[in-house]
């Protein structure tokens, strides 16, 4: 099961899809007490960054 | 012992590398198999990746896993993110790997598959995949800092400017010819344009399902996407069948051209998650899939190349598109090859993610590489085609009549076999009404990659494997060509900004409706240009969006050949030199021919003068409908030569200001300044 949700993990990551989990983790261990985005929030100002910088797309 | 066995290994590899590229290169007048070019190419990246990349990393950048990469310096969890070096491989080819790399090499098929081979081969080891990977190394350096921050701070204020506005006149001539592409393929083909009209919906479905329904489930939803996708291509051959359907969707080339540009405002306005996102989703998954299977389907198959070596038209005389082989094939081919675009992806979303420093060779040179096995894979699906079936596609109504029988005539005129009968037969058996001059290079692959498909899997599927792979080349130019409109509008926003401050607010909609319509219009411009145009527009739009592209990568090669020397490694500078010094010589040849040939098919000058001249004289050339339409025509001409010469001045500026700061660098007239961020040990910094 480890496995598969690993896989996921990879796939969701290689298409660009940002990981909350992570983003979470980081907070935690990083910025304990510090605000932290819900998926909600943090999903939709990844997707506002990634297509609003040249380079996001290629040829 | 163990050193021993590498040597014959890697002696071994290079000598079977080097006998495939000699059999590629020297057989005359019979039909080599497909697998000599793989093995050659294979070979060939091979030996570029272990000795050449290797060469790079360790004597010029000299990469230090110890060195802290901006991932773990900055690490913030969602911009600076240490990736696993496989899953930033993924996301990095995913990233590069667009339409160019298959309709450049379909399009310099005319002149054989010889030269394109050659320069997809050789061009990438030494040139594409040095540019991609020096430039990540030099952003890593940086914090991950962006190409055009790079030439501002490298080189000087001017030659960033001039890169910033170089990248927008790219954007507009990418967009431009890629969406002609897509009208190309989906003109009078009501099975096509139904299943790809039904993609934006399908992406639509999955955006309100990832936002309402199960939020976040990506996978989910794609998966749903694929499923309807399939669903989508059964839907248009429906349509296609049906007599009362059929000529609602049976469109025109000004119509699409007119819904395109619709598509590109829309995509431009809407929130992202709605359209964007999904269908940048399911366009990485139809990618990464129709990449493997091509590649299945070339090693089961195992053609033999119908194209010869050779043809006539290396002496610049091809119904393509017009120029001798030398500059145009290095002009025609940039994606595959080097391609200019990719440093903006080198130095955006990928510094950021990498883990280690080293990750940065497989990454930057290994990428690419793949990249151009996709751009030799695609040379190969194109040269399955006999001649006479691929230059009575990809020529243009001026040139082959509207019928058939004046097309096989036209074909066998430059000796070449093709029976009247034979595209009809073809066209029938893709589900298509004709097949004749549907220039742009997306009909002709999918041809070729529906008979290898077709032939892997047993028979029987010509049709829908057809129309299977005009959805796959379309989705991959409708997610460059949405994303691009909403990248250039925000350039223009932030540029109006300058004069404007309001201009730049991305939340104000009449700013963002007005960025989007004049960022549209611009393309769209050239658009419609390029869909009235009697020579097919390929020929002018094309070689304008090579020299774009090839243009970003001289403007890469300097930033790198500068933070090179500026490392104090200008003994070693000669990597980046060598591809900016060709580069510099195809596109300066390329651009002064499209400004002053005397020969009105390559020449735009020439092409106006010749028009006006008709016109004057009342007489109307052959494809074009009225005499009205001569004056557009001409000053059509004169805009794509005004766009040539400001690349060409843009190169001059940006390679003139470079050589100032080598010059006085390396006179000592200027400091050996680093501009890198200080290296610090990844211990001094906590574990994610």
């Amino acid at each position: 099961m480890d496995a598969v949700r690993q896989w996921i993990t990879v796939l969701r990551t290689v298409i660009g899809v940002p990981d909350y989990d992570r983003y979470v983790r980081h907070m935690q261990a990083h910025h304990p007490g510090a605000p932290v985005k819900s998926s909600d929030e943090f999903a939709r100002e990844r997707l506002e960054a990634r297509y609003s910088r040249p380079g996001s797309r290629c040829c | 012992m163990r050193s021993a066995r590498t040597v014959i290994l890697w002696g071994l590899i290079a000598a079977i590398g080097a006998g495939a590229l000699g059999r590629v290169a020297l057989s005359r007048g019979e039909s080599i198999s497909a697998a000599w070019l793989l093995t050659a190419a294979i070979c060939t990246y091979l030996v570029g990746y272990r000795f050449y990349a290797r060469f790079i990393a360790t004597k010029i950048f000299v990469l230090d896993d110890d060195r802290a990469t901006p991932a773990v310096r900055k690490s913030d969890g969602h911009d600076f993110v240490p990736t696993n070096r496989w899953v930033v491989f993924g996301h990095h080819f995913a990233a590069i790997a667009g339409p160019g790399p298959l309709v450049g090499p379909t399009l310099a098929a005319q002149f054989g598959y010889l030269p394109g081979a050659l320069w997809i081969i050789i061009g990438v080891v030494l040139g594409g995949a040095v540019q991609d990977f020096v430039i990540l190394c030099a952003s890593v350096r940086r914090d991950g800092r962006s190409l055009g921050q790079m030439a501002k701070d490298e080189i000087g204020p001017v030659a960033g400017i001039t890169a910033l506005v170089a990248v927008l006149g790219i954007m507009i001539v990418l967009i431009s010819v890629l969406a002609l592409v897509v009208v190309n393929a989906l003109k009078a083909s009501p099975w096509g344009t139904v299943t790809i009209s039904l993609t934006v919906p399908i992406a639509m479905f999955m955006g309100v399902y990832l936002r309402y329904v199960r939020p976040d489930k990506v996978l989910e939803a794609s998966a749903m996407g694929i499923l309807m996708l399939a669903g989508a291509l059964w839907a248009g051959q429906w349509v296609a069948a049906n007599p009362a359907l059929a000529p609602m969707f049976t469109l025109t080339g000004p119509t699409l051209a007119l819904l395109i540009m619709a598509y590109g405002f829309a995509a431009s306005v809407l929130p992202v998650w709605l359209l964007l996102a999904p269908r940048d989703y399911l366009s990485a998954f139809v990618k990464i899939g129709v990449v493997v299977a091509l590649a299945v389907g070339i090693l089961v198959v195992l053609p033999p190349l119908s194209m010869p070596a050779v043809t006539q038209f290396v002496d610049g005389t091809g119904p393509v598109f017009s120029g001798k082989v030398f500059p145009f094939v290095f002009i025609t081919i940039a994606c595959g090859a080097i391609s200019g675009f990719h440093s903006l992806i080198a130095s955006g979303t990928t510094p950021k993610l990498l883990a280690r420093e080293t990750d940065a060779k497989l990454i930057g040179y290994g990428a690419m590489l793949t990249e151009s096995l996709v751009a030799i894979m695609a040379l190969i699906a194109a040269c399955v085609l006999t001649p006479g079936v691929y230059f009575a596609i990809n020529a243009p109504v001026a040139v082959l009549g509207t019928t058939a029988e004046s097309a096989a005539l036209a074909v066998q005129h430059w000796g070449f076999v093709l029976q009247p009968g034979e595209m009809d037969a073809l066209a029938r058996s893709v589900g298509e009404s004709s097949l004749l001059s549907r220039t742009g290079g997306a009909p002709s692959l999918a041809v070729g990659m529906a008979h290898l498909f077709d032939r892997a899997l047993g028979g029987g599927g010509m049709a829908l494997w057809y129309h299977f792979a005009i959805m796959f080349e379309a989705l991959f130019i409708l997610t460059t060509l949405d994303a691009g409109t909403r990248v250039g509008r925000f350039m223009l926003q932030d540029l109006g900004g300058q004069v404007w401050p309001r201009f730049r607010d991305v939340t104000w909609q009449p700013a963002v409706w007005m960025a989007s319509a004049i960022f549209v219009a611009l393309w769209g411009y050239f658009l419609y240009q390029g869909v009235t145009d009697p020579l097919g527009g390929i020929n002018s739009l094309w070689p304008l969006f090579g020299m774009a592209n090839q243009l970003l990568a001289a403007v890469a090669l300097c930033v790198g050949t500068t933070v090179i020397i500026r490392m104090g490694k200008a003994r070693h500078a000669w990597a980046t030199l060598v591809p900016l010094c060709w580069l510099l010589v195809v596109v300066l040849t390329a651009g002064w021919q499209k400004l002053f040939s005397a020969d009105p098919r390559i020449g735009f000058l020439a092409h106006a003068d010749r028009f006006s001249a008709l016109h004057a004289a009342g007489t109307l050339p052959p494809g074009v409908p009225s005499l009205d339409a001569l004056p557009r025509m001409v000053f059509n001409d004169r805009l794509d030569a005004a766009v040539a010469a400001f690349f060409l001045v843009s190169v001059l500026v940006i390679v003139f200001e470079s050589v100032r700061v080598w010059i006085g660098v390396l006179t000592g007239r200027r400091p050996l300044a680093s501009t890198e961020v200080p290296a610090a040990s990844v211990t001094l910094f906590a574990a994610d």
